[in-house]
């Protein structure tokens, strides 16, 4: 299929949606590139933008159906998803209204463009849920078995329904739906690349869940190659391997402090009102089931793999820098052992 | 100097560079959580000593299992503490002659408690469901189920050696489905090492779990009660059965239930040979 020619990004004041909307931009192919987002971007990335025709406006008004239909936009990329809960703009209850309501009025606009060609919208392996019947490996049709506690997940759900509403509704537009693991990256900051940058990483006592990340850079060349090519379809974005926590935690160079559950919860309410860790239920049940996906469909489809979780990993901790038990630290350690005994040994 | 202390150079070198492996994260696990390194070097060390000198274990016919490439290891379920699932994990790593691991498919509630779920993970275990069981299989691994599941497990001493019912028989279309060969294995000695004389109802669904077992040793003498009575034991491997041309049939329950007949068929008669090989549950 053709290259579009107008594209619209939503959630460009976001390091993600930034970046999307800057490389389709460095597309010669690509005409015009709008990116949407209810605040200016700031500082770097508004520089980043500089290629980009960026509209402030909220996507739960009007303003985005007309924008639609004026622009003659063919393909709608869709990352204004929050993933946290941001206490300085509103708390949870914002972060719903943006998710859910956001991407709903979205697509009622979407359904009434008359050139949308392709549909891409970032969903997240947090679809899944979190069970202890879980098979180990997540495939696209696997269903959740119970309805995640956290509210991220929560809103996931709601949005990739209101994909499968608007796909029954328009079937000329090929829709996409990128089923994302945490991104990690050498500069990506988000709370779980905090998370692991604690001095003593919390972990959850008798749990050691398996992880999967997938690098940022990996993410961007997907979310482009679904605008400029056509796959249709629900794909697990990951890359393949698996760390445990504790393997992560190590690798880092940092000390995990195991908490019992309750506890864990109890932190995450306290995180809640003191504001001084940002830590919640999604990523409790992240660290009690942890979350393994299987790539073969996007591997096929795109005929890309994204680097291993492993690899990624490694790239986000050089970025970040290890903790004091870094891998220099113990192999100076072990050599130092292994020196002491000689000694020991040529002094005999 | 003899070399003697050489080779105790080579050990601590050898055991700093694991640690040191371990400590800096520098291993692999599969998407199971499976670590084998692990494995090797912790678990199945743990667990030599009560496969050779406690329980004595002879296993008969390891070379039925496959060189390499994927096989469904049924066998029957018995000793209130699963160790026969454990032993036999033990059987076939040693006594196969291209030390293979046998993959452990475990009820949800072993993956439902702390720490007990981790190690399961970790030494190759995974939930008992069919798309873990295919997607092993296809794989190429050797996946060890116990059909009988609770049923077995947690049965009175009287009915020992007495096969439970085989469930909805989801093994046999796991292996249908991915045309693998069934072995069936056979288990004498697991029934006597902590023989269920009851169980106290009550105090089970009180702790959520499927039985509280009353043993002649526990929960009389405490936790000295958990120490497993030293039987023999046999394990016999049977030949395989092949599927690979009955892979259409996976749907079809008629064949199914047959096949797991058969099976349990299979290892009852087999059940049946071994006890007269073994008179006494506490020969040496």
């Amino acid at each position: 299929m053709s290259t579009p020619s107008v594209v619209v990004v939503t959630g460009v004041a976001r390091h993600l949606g930034a970046q999307v909307a800057a490389r389709l931009a460095a597309d010669p192919r690509i005409k015009q590139v709008i990116g949407v987002d209810l605040t200016p971007p700031a500082g770097e990335l508004a520089r980043v933008l500089a290629d980009v025709d960026v509209r402030q406006l909220d996507m739960r008004g009007p303003e985005i159906a007309l924008l639609l239909a004026d622009s003659g936009a063919e393909v709608v990329v869709h990352l204004a998803i929050v993933t946290a809960v941001d206490q300085q703009s509103g708390g949870r209850a914002a972060m719903k209204e943006h998710n859910v309501i956001g991407t709903m009025s979205l697509l009622a606009a979407c359904q009434q463009a008359p050139d949308m060609r392709r549909l891409v919208v970032r969903s997240s392996t947090a679809a899944y849920g979190a069970s202890f019947r879980d098979p180990a490996v997540f495939t696209e049709d696997t269903e959740p078995r119970e309805v995640p506690r956290g509210g991220y997940a929560r809103d996931v759900l709601d949005v990739e329904g209101y994909v499968r509403g608007f796909r029954r509704r328009r079937q000329d537009v090929a829709a996409t739906v990128l089923r994302f693991a945490p991104f990690v990256g050498p500069r990506a900051d988000t709370r779980l690349t905090r998370y692991f940058a604690l001095p003593v990483v919390p972990t959850v006592l008798g749990r050691d869940p398996r992880l999967q990340f997938v690098h940022v850079d990996d993410a961007l060349e997907v979310l482009y190659r679904s605008v400029v090519e056509s796959h249709a379809g629900t794909f697990n974005v990951a890359g393949p391997g698996v760390l445990t926590l504790s393997q992560a935690i190590r690798r880092a160079g940092r000390i995990a402090a195991p908490v019992v559950e309750p506890g864990l919860s109890a932190m995450a309410s306290l995180a809640r009102r003191t504001k001084m860790v940002d830590f919640s239920l999604d990523q409790l049940d992240l660290f009690v089931h942890g979350r393994v996906v299987d790539i073969s469909r996007l591997v096929a489809e795109y005929g890309f793999e994204p680097r291993s979780t492993a690899v990624a990993f490694d790239d986000f901790i050089r970025g970040q820098g290890y903790g004091p038990l870094g891998p220099d630290a113990v192999r100076a350690a072990e050599q130092k052992i292994l020196d002491g005994i000689a000694r020991i040994r040529g002094a005999r | 100097m003899s070399d003697v202390p050489d080779v105790w150079d080579r050990r601590v070198a050898g055991a700093l560079a694991l640690l040191r492996q371990r400590l800096t994260g520098d291993y692999e696990v599969d998407e199971f959580g499976f670590d084998r390194q692990l494995t090797e070097s912790v678990f199945l060390p743990m667990l030599r000593p009560l496969y050779r000198n406690w329980f004595r274990i002879e296993a008969i016919g390891a070379k039925q299992l496959p060189e390499d490439g994927p096989a469904l290891v049924v066998a029957n379920h018995s000793g209130t503490i699963a160790l026969d699932a454990l032993m036999l994990a033990v059987a076939v790593h040693d006594e196969h002659p291209s030390h293979r691991f046998l993959r452990l498919l475990g009820a949800d509630i072993v993956f439902r408690m702390p720490g007990l779920s981790e190690i399961a993970r970790k030494s190759g275990g995974t939930l008992a469901c069919n798309p873990d069981a295919e997607r092993l299989l296809k794989a190429g691994e050797l996946v060890g189920v116990f059909p009988e599941g609770f049923k077995g497990i947690g049965k009175p001493f009287a009915d020992r050696y007495k096969l439970a019912r085989f469930g909805r028989g989801g093994f046999v279309s796991a292996a249908l489905r991915t045309g693998t060969p069934i072995v069936p294995v056979s288990i004498v000695g697991a029934e006597e090492i902590y023989p269920l004389l009851g169980n106290i109802r009550p105090l089970a669904r009180l702790l959520g779990a499927p039985y509280f077992p009353v043993t002649p040793t526990f929960p009389w003498l405490g936790p000295l009660g958990l120490v497993p009575l030293p039987s023999k034991w046999l394990i016999e491997f049977g030949e395989p059965i092949p599927t690979a041309d009955m892979m259409d049939s996976a749907d079809d329950p008629m064949v199914v239930f047959n096949l797991a007949d058969q099976v349990r068929e299979t290892i009852q008669q087999a059940l049946h040979k071994l006890l007269e090989r073994r008179p006494d549950a506490f020969s040496a």
